[in-house]
């Protein structure tokens, strides 16, 4: 496609004002963009308004195709699950002998902390589930991973409640709309999860690494205890996520943690739970009990 | 008299169509991050990007230069990234591509599509490093396959928005 034929001032000083003008304006709109850049560093939710307007906006759209097709993208995973089937088929068999056995040895650590727990007089109040919905759409195209969830305010959703599936933790709740909430999903650069290895509770926290993956940095900074396969689960600390809640599984060690994969895959996830903050549950346990030693155990 | 009335010769389209197609078609493939596309890591092209490049490339002569400013800020509001980030991004490509253009005499499709790719690269680059000078940990490794995908989506992107602009200036 040519060029349109006169784009050139030539010597006329009024064309050559225009275009010196149009330059000005882009460079102004350059420079007020880094402004709203700034101050979205400053104040990460300044902005969170016209987010949540947009998001709301475009919600009918995502709810209904997510109701039709529930095909969330993982075309990915499914051609390459044919290219390597034999030997996932080996990888699964040995799998599957080791979680009969894990299996087996939950099933007595259940028993023993029932009975541990009767010894207590704690009674399990186990956080129950402020709303169930699905996950509607997510910022596919950017390197931040917040997912968009297709329930909001209206159903008693705040920010900072930790969003949960059968499989583990997704994320925690970044902005409430009246019908959508925005869920920094555990993934994320900027999220931060307080873990424990589920073995040892030896305690850590994971770090997102934005694909799928989180960073796993051992608080006792110096020993590296990590090997692949262990499951880390939160730990409670913060006051965020009640403990217990599976997050990843270490895949390979580095120098000075270890890298593992999120077991609650956004893309499989079907319905997402909300649950209601963890420190929420703590308070309301000291005024019932109004006992230091019990909130103690809550929060391990 | 429904012979003249139903003839297309001498009548001009409608002005609202021509001025307002292009940038609704940039929103809605801002608006593209609406579908039930839920993944792990950056895979989705940016399609409002795309769509902006491919307009701005087959009707050089329609875009001010800051247009990149306000259609970069309707993209922050459903991409997730920091707000403003698209702003200045995109409004950086516009003044190169002004630039660009005042300098270069013709282009030929090849070159668009590396114009495109180039620009394509620089923003998803600058939206990662945006976001990382807080978080720190660089994947660039991260955003080969979303770049790729970009690359061989924009001739794609450029028929289509072709075909729209045929229709736009078609009476």
């Amino acid at each position: 496609m040519a060029p349109p034929i006169n784009r050139r001032p030539g010597f006329s000083k009024r064309a050559q004002y225009s275009i010196f003008a149009s330059y000005l304006l882009g460079i102004l709109g350059a420079i007020l963009g880094l402004l709203l850049l700034l101050i979205s560093f400053i104040d990460p939710l300044g902005f969170a308004a016209l987010r949540t307007i947009g998001a709301e906006a475009i919600a009918p759209v995502s709810k209904t195709l997510s109701d039709i097709g529930g095909a969330t993208g993982n075309a990915e995973g499914e051609i390459s699950a044919y290219f390597n089937a034999a030997s996932k088929n080996a990888a699964m068999r040995r799998e599957l002998e080791q979680n009969r056995m894990e299996i087996l040895e939950a099933r007595a650590l259940k028993q023993e902390n029932e009975r541990l727990k009767r010894l207590l007089k704690l009674d399990e109040n186990v956080p129950d589930s402020i709303a169930m919905a699905r996950l509607i759409s997510s910022t596919a195209s950017s390197s931040r991973r917040i997912a968009t969830l297709g329930v909001g305010r209206n159903s008693g959703l705040e920010p900072g409640q930790p969003v949960r599936s059968p499989e583990g933790l997704v994320g925690r709740i970044l902005e409430t709309g009246p019908t959508t909430a925005r869920v920094l999903l555990v993934s994320d650069g900027k999220n931060v999860t307080p873990v424990q290895r589920a073995s040892d509770s030896l305690p850590a926290f994971a770090t997102g690494r934005g694909d799928g993956t989180v960073d796993i940095q051992p608080i006792n900074i110096g020993s590296n205890p990590f090997k692949g396969g262990d499951l880390l689960i939160t730990s409670g600390s913060g006051g965020l996520y009640s403990p217990g809640i599976p997050v990843a599984v270490v895949i390979r060690k580095t120098e000075t943690g270890a890298i593992g994969r999120v077991l609650a895959n956004p893309a499989k996830v079907s319905h997402a739970i909300v649950q209601p903050i963890f420190q929420a549950e703590t308070m309301r346990q000291i005024s019932n009990d109004s006992s230091a030693d019990v909130e103690e155990e809550a929060g391990e | 008299m429904p012979p003249s009335r139903h003839s297309n010769i001498g009548r001009q389209p409608s002005q609202l169509r021509i001025k307002l197609v292009p940038p609704i078609t940039v929103v809605l493939g801002s608006m593209v991050t609406a579908l039930p596309i839920i993944t792990d890591y950056p895979i989705l092209p940016p399609m409002g990007l795309l769509v902006l490049l491919a307009w701005r490339l087959i009707r050089p002569g329609y875009w001010t230069v800051w247009a990149g400013f306000p259609l970069g800020l309707i993209d922050d509001i459903f991409s997730g990234q920091p707000f403003g980030s698209a702003a200045f991004l995109w409004s950086v490509v516009f003044i190169l591509l002004e630039a660009i253009d005042r300098k270069t005499v013709s282009r030929d499709y090849w070159q668009d599509w590396l114009i495109a790719s180039i620009a394509t690269v620089f923003v998803l680059l600058g939206g990662m490093l945006i976001v990382d000078l807080q978080s720190h940990m660089l994947r660039l490794d991260l955003l080969v396959p979303q770049i790729l995908l970009s690359i061989l989506l924009y001739p794609f992107i450029a028929r289509l928005i072709g075909a729209i602009d045929r229709w736009r200036v078609a009476s």
